[in-house]
């Protein structure tokens, strides 16, 4: 985070001693970009946060915990709709795997995780547009739920 | 008009959380509000920590970069090794998805072609060096490796369905 911050003050201040004026107006665009998006974008956190206070990683810990299909697909859905920042799901993941939880089913819950976002579909729309947004969505599950039935057969 | 009532609406809608929070922490003692505003205002920092700069950066992109570069490397008439630039761009960001979809739309402006938008964005939600390191840390080299195999042709090939069944509409 702290790296990519650097980086882009590094480009901006190169840019600024090449073309000033450039500079200003790229700045002035990009700030006006993000200040439309912020009253949506926090919305779209509302959501989430609001998501995450009704699951706690030990109700998750419970529900993925067994291995049937239901549990299954109680994962696929909880990793679509739910957005969990890396920092509590990778760590949540090895725990669940390292109590024996399957493979598929860790899989299936990162995969979607990273793939599908349904909470952040407000935002997706804004930029694409319902069809887009939606099919891109959908690709994406069904590709998640291949990876993670393959990734169950190797591993 | 229409943009507006919808940012008033957000905001409205906002500050009705935020009150909840804070009567649910300070008057009702509600665990659930404490934890919902504890994540909201993670979040917030997460989000105010990178995506600031990823819009000046696009900014940077939209009034520096020329259009026919663009076309030239990503365009529609670029060849597969755009793949590969595509997922370099990706996996060098940081942050959460939906900073990636104004980045696409900027690409996508410029003339990118639509299959490479989508697999920029299969690669963003997969590929992060930040999170990959995370993942390698608890979840172990082969997972990962297993993971990334698998998941590489998946989001190429949704990447091209995409392209090809609709032209990447941007707002």
């Amino acid at each position: 985070m702290l790296a990519f911050n650097l980086i882009g003050l590094c480009i901006l201040v190169a840019c600024f001693a090449l073309d000033r004026r450039k500079t200003v107006r790229s700045v002035r665009r990009g700030l006006t970009m993000f200040w439309r998006i912020v009253p949506e974008m926090s919305v779209v956190l509302i959501l989430i946060s609001i998501s995450l206070a009704f699951l706690t990683p030990a109700q998750l810990r419970q529900w993925l915990s067994a291995d049937t299909p239901a549990h299954f697909a109680a994962a696929l859905v909880v990793g679509s709709i739910a957005l969990i920042p890396g920092f509590i799901a990778f760590p949540l993941a090895g725990v669940l795997l390292k109590n024996g939880a399957s493979v598929t089913l860790v899989a299936g819950f990162l995969t979607t995780l990273l793939m599908v976002g349904v909470v952040t579909l407000p935002m997706e729309v804004r930029y694409f547009g319902w069809r887009t947004a939606l099919s891109r969505n959908g690709l994406s599950f069904v590709g998640a739920v291949a990876i993670a039935l393959a990734m169950g057969r190797v591993l | 008009m229409k943009v507006d009532r919808k940012n008033v609406a957000s905001l409205v809608a906002t500050g009705v959380f935020l009150l909840f929070c804070a009567w649910g922490v300070w008057l009702a003692h509600k665990d659930f509000a404490r934890r919902a505003a504890g994540g909201y205002l993670g979040f917030l920092t997460e989000m105010l920590c990178v995506l600031p700069m990823m819009f000046l950066l696009i900014g940077v992109f939209d009034v520096w970069v020329p259009r026919d570069v663009v076309e030239r490397h990503v365009g529609e008439k670029a060849g597969p090794i755009a793949v590969l630039w595509m997922i370099l761009l990706a996996m060098l960001q940081a942050g959460p998805l939906y900073g990636a979809f104004p980045v696409a739309a900027a690409l996508s402006k410029k003339g990118c072609a639509a299959r490479y938008v989508f697999i920029y964005l299969g690669a963003f939600s997969v590929m992060k060096l930040p999170m990959l390191g995370f993942e390698i840390t608890f979840l172990g080299w082969r997972f990962s490796l297993v993971r990334l195999l698998f998941t590489l042709p998946v989001f190429i090939t949704i990447g091209y369905i995409m392209g090809r069944s609709r032209t990447c509409v941007v707002h």
